[in-house]
C-alpha cells in the first residue's frame, strides 16, 4: 500500500510519436483511480509506464515515495492484471498464483498460506489444481487477480481486465473488483475505455484524450461538470448532445430561441445538453423525432433541433408525434468555448418563456 | 450412415499395399537364406532362417578388425540420432529465443542469414566442414560426428515462429512476477514448446539416423560404424563368385527402421499437435 505520484510524465515513441504528454496525477494511499479514454489516448501506455513495461521518456513516477523510473517491473512492487489474463497455460491455478512468490524466494509455508487465502477470497478453492484452459473466462480473470493479490503489492494495475468477458459477467466482476479493492485497501490504477465501468469503479476518474489529461475528478463531479466538450461527450450514456449556439444581447440562442440569460460576451458557443435534463413539454424548442430507443424503464428519443442532433430521456410511454417540444432548466445547461472546447463557468438564469 | 463405396475402398487398399509391400518384402526376405534370395528373388512369405539371420546380424563380428557387430552399429546410430535431435533442439531454441526476445542490432539480418543456410545442403559444405574437424583433431570422435551438423536453420525457424505466437503479455506477466530472461525461458517457454520440441525431435532424429555421407567421411575407425554404413558394406562384397548376404542386408534394413518408427509412434500425437495448433 502506498501513494503513487506521476509528475509531468511523458512518453515519446521511437519515431517521434507523442503517446503521453505531461501527465500529473497524485494518487492517495488506497485510492481507486480509473484511467478512461478512447482507444489510442495513451491510457494503456501510461499504465505500462507505471508498471515498468515501457520506459518513461519524461517526468518521474513515484511509488510509495520512491522514484521507480529506472527500476525493473519486478522491483517496483506492483501487480498487474492483463486483458487476456496472461496466465501461464502449462501451470495449475496454484502454480500460477505462486510463481511470483517463488521467484521472490518466499518460504513454502508463506506461499501456501497466501495462495489459500487468495483462493478463499476469490472462491477458487476447488479449482486450484486445474489448468487455466479448463476454466471459464470469469474464473481465469479471478486467477489473474489472485496472482496479483498473493503478492501483497503496493499497487494493483488493471489493464482493461473485463474487456474479454460477456456483458453480464462484466457487471458482476466489476462489483467483485471493487469490493476486493475496498477490503484490501490497495492503491489501484485501472484502465478502461468503458465509461460506465469507469464511473462505477472509480474513486477518481482521469479522462485522457490524445495523451493529455482532460479532467481529473470524482465520477459525479466529472459527470456534472465536464471540463471540456471531449469529456462531456465521452462520459455518460447517451452522450451529452453538443450543439452550436449563439450568445447575443446577453441571451443564449439555440435555433433562434432564447434558452437562458448569460453574462458572456456575444459570439458562438458550444451548448451541452444532458439527455436526462431535457423534458418533453407542451411549449418549448421544437424537435423533429428521428427514432426512439425503448429501454423499458425509460426511452431515449433521438431527434433534430434545427439541423443538430439531440437526445432526450423520457420516462413516459405515450406515443410521440413527428414533432415534440422540449425544455431544459437553465441551471442544467453546459457552455463550452466554441474554439477550445473548454468549459465556461457562468451563471445562467431563466428568461421569459417565449411566446408560442 | 454413409454408404460404403467399394471402388473407393479398392483404391485405398491398393494404396496401402503399394506402401506396405516393400516393407513386408524386406521383412520376409530377411528370413530366407542368401542363396534362396539370389536364385528365387524376393519373397513375400516367411522362410526358415529368421532367427539365425537376426542373431548373426546383431552379434556377428565383421569388418576388417572383426569387431563390428550389429549391436555396435545400432548403438552408434542411436547416439547419432539422439545427439542430433537433442543438440539441434537445444541450440535452435536458444537461437530463436535470442532472435525473438532480445533487441539487438542486425537481428533480422542474422535471422535471414540463418534462414539462407537452409538453401545449402550438407553436401555443399562438406569439404570445409571436414577440414575444420580434421584440424581440430575431431575425426573419429562422436563430437566430430555430431557437433558440426547441430546448427539447424529449420529448427531455429520453427521455434522463432512459435515464440512469436506466444502472447507478449505472458512475458510481461513473467517480468512483473520477477522472472529474468533465463527463468522465463526455462519456466515458461520450454514447457510451452513441448509439442514443438516433439515435432522437431522426430524430424531431427530421423535426419541424424539416416546420415550416411557425413559419418562415412568423418570416421575411418570401424567402431564408429553406423547401421547405414553396415548395410552398404554387406552389399559391397560382390566380388568374384561371392553372393552378397542379401538376407543380412534386409535384416539390418528392418532393424534400422525400428527406432525411427518407434520414435514416430511415441511422439506422433504431440507431433501432430505441434504442427497444427499453437497452444493458447
Amino acid at each position: 500500500m502506498a501513494e503513487l505520484t506521476l509528475k509531468s510524465v511523458g512518453k515519446t515513441y521511437a519515431g517521434g510519436v507523442d503517446a503521453v504528454t505531461d501527465v500529473n496525477i497524485d494518487i492517495k494511499d488506497g485510492e481507486f483511480i480509473v484511467l478512461v479514454g478512447p482507444s489510442g489516448c495513451g491510457k494503456s501506455t501510461l499504465l505500462r509506464m507505471v508498471a515498468g513495461l515501457e520506459t518513461v521518456t519524461r517526468g518521474d513516477v513515484h511509488i510509495g515515495g520512491r522514484r521507480v523510473n529506472d527500476l525493473d517491473p519486478a522491483e517496483r512492487d506492483i501487480a498487474m492484471v492483463f486483458q487476456n489474463y496472461a496466465l501461464y497455460p502449462h501451470m495449475s491455478v496454484r502454480d500460477n498464483m505462486a510463481y511470483g512468490l517463488k521467484n521472490r524466494g518466499e518460504s513454502k509455508a508463506v506461499i501456501e498460506e497466501r495462495v489459500a487465502e487468495a483462493a478463499r477470497m476469490l472462491e477458487l478453492g476447488q479449482y486450484l489444481d486445474r489448468k487455466p484452459r479448463a476454466l471459464s473466462g470469469g474464473q481465469r480473470q479471478r486467477v489473474a487477480m489472485g496472482r496479483a493479490i498473493v503478492r501483497q503489492p503496493k499497487a494493483f494495475l488493471f489493464d482493461e481486465p473485463l474487456s474479454n468477458l460477456d456483458a453480464k459477467l462484466r457487471v458482476s466482476m466489476r462489483m467483485e473488483i471493487r469490493k476486493l479493492q475496498q477490503r484490501l485497501g490497495t492503491t489501484s490504477l485501472y484502465v478502461t475505455h468503458d465509461q460506465l465501468e469507469a464511473m462505477t469503479l472509480a474513486d477518481r476518474l482521469v479522462v485522457l484524450n490524445g495523451g493529455r489529461v482532460e479532467q481529473i475528478g470524482a465520477p459525479l463531479e466529472v459527470y456534472r461538470k465536464p471540463a471540456s466538450t471531449f469529456v462531456a461527450s465521452f462520459i455518460g450514456a447517451p452522450a451529452m448532445s453538443l450543439l452550436d449556439a449563439q450568445i447575443e444581447g446577453g441571451q443564449l440562442l439555440l435555433a433562434g430561441q432564447a434558452l437562458a440569460g448569460v453574462g458572456i460576451a456575444p459570439g458562438p458557443v458550444t451548448l451541452g445538453l444532458r439527455a436526462e435534463d431535457l423534458r418533453i413539454v407542451a411549449n418549448g424548442l421544437r424537435m423533429r423525432v428521428e427514432y426512439v430507443e425503448e429501454l423499458g424503464a425509460q426511452r431515449i428519443v433521438h431527434g433534430m433541433v434545427g439541423d443538430q442532433a439531440v437526445a432526450v430521456i423520457d420516462q413516459h410511454d405515450t406515443p410521440l408525434g413527428p414533432d415534440v417540444r422540449i425544455a431544459v432548466d437553465p441551471t442544467r445547461l453546459h457552455l463550452f468555448d466554441a474554439r477550445s472546447g473548454r468549459r465556461m463557468e457562468t451563471r445562467l438564469h431563466r428568461v421569459a418563456e417565449p411566446a408560442q | 450412415m454413409q454408404k460404403i463405396k467399394p471402388f473407393d475402398h479398392l483404391i485405398l487398399i491398393l494404396g496401402v499395399l503399394f506402401l506396405c509391400a516393400p516393407v513386408v518384402m524386406a521383412l520376409m526376405s530377411s528370413t530366407h537364406a542368401a542363396i534362396d534370395i539370389h536364385s528365387n528373388g524376393l519373397s513375400l512369405l516367411p522362410g526358415g532362417n529368421g532367427i539365425e539371420t537376426y542373431t548373426k546380424v546383431l552379434t556377428h563380428r565383421g569388418g576388417f578388425t572383426g569387431d563390428v557387430t550389429g549391436l555396435l552399429m545400432l548403438r552408434n546410430s542411436l547416439i547419432m540420432g539422439l545427439g542430433f535431435a537433442v543438440g539441434k533442439i537445444a541450440l535452435s531454441m536458444m537461437a530463436a529465443y535470442a532472435l525473438v526476445y532480445f533487441r539487438f542490432r542486425f537481428a533480422t539480418l542474422l535471422f535471414w542469414a540463418i534462414f539462407a543456410t537452409l538453401l545449402l545442403p550438407l553436401e555443399v559444405r562438406i569439404m570445409p566442414s571436414y577440414q575444420v574437424m580434421s584440424e581440430l583433431h575431431l575425426l573419429n570422435t562422436y563430437t566430430g560426428l555430431i557437433v558440426p551438423l547441430l546448427a539447424s536453420a529449420t529448427g531455429t525457424f520453427f521455434f522463432r515462429q512459435f515464440f512469436r505466437s506466444v502472447p507478449d503479455e505472458l512475458l510481461e506477466a513473467a517480468r512483473i512476477d520477477g522472472a529474468g530472461p533465463v527463468k522465463f525461458f526455462i519456466d515458461i517457454l520450454v514447457p510451452l514448446s513441448k509439442t514443438m520440441m516433439a515435432a522437431i525431435f522426430i524430424i531431427m532424429f530421423i535426419y541424424g539416423w539416416n546420415q550416411y555421407l557425413w559419418p562415412l567421411l568423418m570416421t575411418t575407425d570401424e567402431s564408429f560404424y553406423t547401421l547405414m554404413r553396415g548395410i552398404k558394406s554387406i552389399l559391397q562384397v560382390w566380388v568374384g563368385s561371392q553372393i552378397p548376404d542379401y538376407n543380412e542386408a534386409f535384416a539390418l534394413a528392418v532393424l534400422a527402421m525400428v527406432p525411427p518408427v518407434a520414435v514416430v509412434v511415441i511422439f506422433q500425437r504431440m507431433f501432430i499437435k505441434g504442427l497444427t495448433e499453437s497452444d493458447k
